[in-house]
């Protein structure tokens, strides 16, 4: 486990890679990579039992992104764990690149699950977490969701059948950034009050700052000593953070930056 | 008298006995398990056994996920919704992955009945055959079903396989051995090939005794497995026979005639005639009305081979 000095300094690093691989492959994700780099990067480097080396190790933590096209994010973090040679992360969206646009768990070492196609994964992080269930496991699942993705019926079906089947091993990060492709959340398709709504499927649901580390922590504490309750927590987010003008722009979705846009981003996350 | 048993029951009968071999087995259904008999596994193993309720996307990314850990998911709905319903779902959480995810549905085509159009899977066996990585398995009676579930369970990549409603002959015994990709010949025949799939198989059996009462001798291959297709009996019969009629109970477009055409038009072309639902949707009716409203039983088969020997070279 990390000491929080140290977390903020490996998602400066994480966020520094996102900047460089996106550029890099002049397309990609940029804002939702941001937005969850402090959430990942808390996961793998302070909280989840996972092994570079064996990453299919059977008692791991499961990872699943729900929101596969935040992977620059991902990628970085699998990277900085040792999965796969940094260099490698410059690849990103190349011909025959072992990281694809959206997460492939045939290519990529630490890729649980395979995603892209929004409100797929949380599902099948449900499923990891029912068959820890099954088999007395003490491996635990998370999930990150997008706040645009919960507006796919398949979330709240998976929301549903979680509380019934009453998985207290899988704890859900809602990466709340309040912007899509098209615009706002709450104007393109209100998804508010999100946090009564997981309440009222039967989650235990906590509200967070997904930008402090130790707010991050707490609550995956909090998510592992509640019983019988799968945990969602809703983490405020600012989409393209760490970035001045990615910051709340929805521009940056998924549109790369520029080779001087890259720079300034790189000099205010020296 | 011929035995008479509905697929799904072969299926619920072998899931049980395949349960008792493999604890990783698990069974997930969507609210269908009385009908498509999986309830059957789940009296047998509760702790194995998840109704999803009426959510068959959800059910399918659970699937994919279990199947990451080590179990065999074995999803179980009808087949109109266990394809076209789920096709996302079984697109990318199960073929793109290639994970270890069975779907094995019932109540395929119009044969189940008075339920009408909303529940008769016309379309699953293009929507699946076209997904890289998937086989898909239509099998003809009760044994075959057995087979190839057994095959399926114990072989590693998605499966889809399609059962029907109604009860079916027997028309394999328990010799009967299923290879995928393999057709077998039931029946030897020079003037013309049947290639037939599920319930139509039955039919063919039918229409070849018509047939050679008027003295012509088709020959019968049950193409059970759609995919992996048998390329080398297909071209065989077109180059012995002369002439192909494909039978099944789902759209010419795409389904089995669809494949065998593939097969034929790039290898060796010969007349095909098909058998089976004309870009059109079912309705309510029985079964037998139904079979015969869309020309879709053993007198059409008649018929088509007739035609379809008119046009040999």
């Amino acid at each position: 486990m990390e000491d929080i000095a140290n977390l903020k300094e490996r998602a400066k690093e994480v966020r520094r890679l996102i900047i460089q691989m996106i550029t890099e492959a002049n397309s990609g994700h940029p804002g939702g990579s941001l937005s969850m780099t402090d959430i990942i990067t808390t996961l793998y480097f302070s909280i989840m039992n996972h092994s570079s080396t064996n990453p299919a190790w059977e008692e791991r933590d499961r990872f699943v992104l729900s929101k596969g096209h935040a992977c620059p994010a991902f990628y970085a973090v699998l990277a900085l764990c040792g999965y796969f040679p940094t260099s490698e992360l410059m690849n990103l969206r190349k011909l025959g690149s072992i990281l694809q646009g959206h997460p492939d768990s045939k290519v990529t070492p630490g890729v649980d699950f395979s995603t892209g196609s929004l409100g797929q994964g949380i599902s099948a992080a449900c499923g990891m977490a029912l068959s820890g269930k099954i088999d007395k496991k003490d491996y635990r699942v998370y999930a990150i969701i997008g706040d645009g993705e919960s507006q796919e019926g398949q979330v709240w079906e998976a929301a549903m059948s979680a509380a019934h089947y009453k998985l207290d091993n899988l704890c859900a990060f809602l990466d709340h950034n309040k912007l899509q492709i098209d615009g706002e959340v709450e104007k393109i398709m209100n998804i508010e009050p999100v946090v009564d709504k997981w309440k009222a499927f039967g989650w235990n649901t906590l509200r967070i700052d997904g930008h402090s580390f130790e707010q991050i922590i707490e609550a995956v504490e909090i998510a592992h000593k509640t019983k019988d309750k799968p945990t969602m927590i809703v983490a405020d987010t600012i989409k393209g953070k760490g970035v001045s003008f990615m910051e709340g722009k929805v521009g940056f979705h998924g549109v790369a930056p520029t080779r001087e846009q890259e720079r300034q981003a790189l000099s205010e996350l020296a | 008298m011929t035995e008479m048993v509905a697929t799904r029951d072969a299926y619920g009968k072998i899931l049980i006995k395949l349960g008792k071999i493999h604890p990783c087995m698990v069974v997930l259904d969507a609210d269908t398990s009385s009908s498509t008999r999986t309830q059957w596994f789940g009296n047998e193993f509760p702790e194995r056994f998840f109704n999803f309720g009426i959510s068959e996307a959800n059910m399918v990314g659970y699937a994919a996920g279990l199947s990451t850990c080590g179990k065999i998911p074995i999803v179980s709905t009808f087949a109109c919704f266990g394809s076209g319903r789920v096709y996302e779902q079984v697109k990318l959480s199960v073929c793109w992955p290639k994970l270890n995810v069975k779907i094995i549905v019932t109540h395929a085509g119009v044969s189940v009945g008075e339920d009408g159009a909303s529940h008769q899977a016309i379309d699953d066996i293009s929507l699946m055959r076209v997904l890289p990585n998937m086989t898909v398995i239509v099998p003809a009676d009760g044994t075959e079903t057995e087979k190839a579930v057994q095959y399926a369970v114990e072989t590693r990549g998605p499966f889809y396989i399609r059962l029907g409603r109604s009860k079916l002959p027997i028309i394999f015994d328990d010799t009967y051995e299923f290879v995928p990709g393999k057709a077998a010949t039931l029946r030897e025949g020079k003037d013309a090939t049947i290639i037939a799939c599920g319930l139509m198989v039955n039919e063919s059996i039918k229409a070849a005794q018509i047939l050679s009462e008027q003295g012509l001798e088709v020959r019968i291959l049950n193409a059970s497995s759609i995919k992996p297709i048998d390329k080398q009996a297909i071209i065989l019969a077109a180059k012995e026979t002369g002439a192909i009629v494909t039978a099944e109970e789902h759209s010419i477009i795409g389904g089995l005639g669809g494949a065998v055409s593939e097969v034929l038009s790039t290898n060796f072309p010969a007349p095909v005639e098909m058998v089976g639902m004309r870009d059109t949707f079912g309705q309510s009716g029985t079964p037998e009305e139904l079979l015969r409203v869309f020309e879709i039983d053993s007198v059409s088969i008649v018929e088509a081979v007739i035609r379809v020997m008119g046009r040999k070279a």
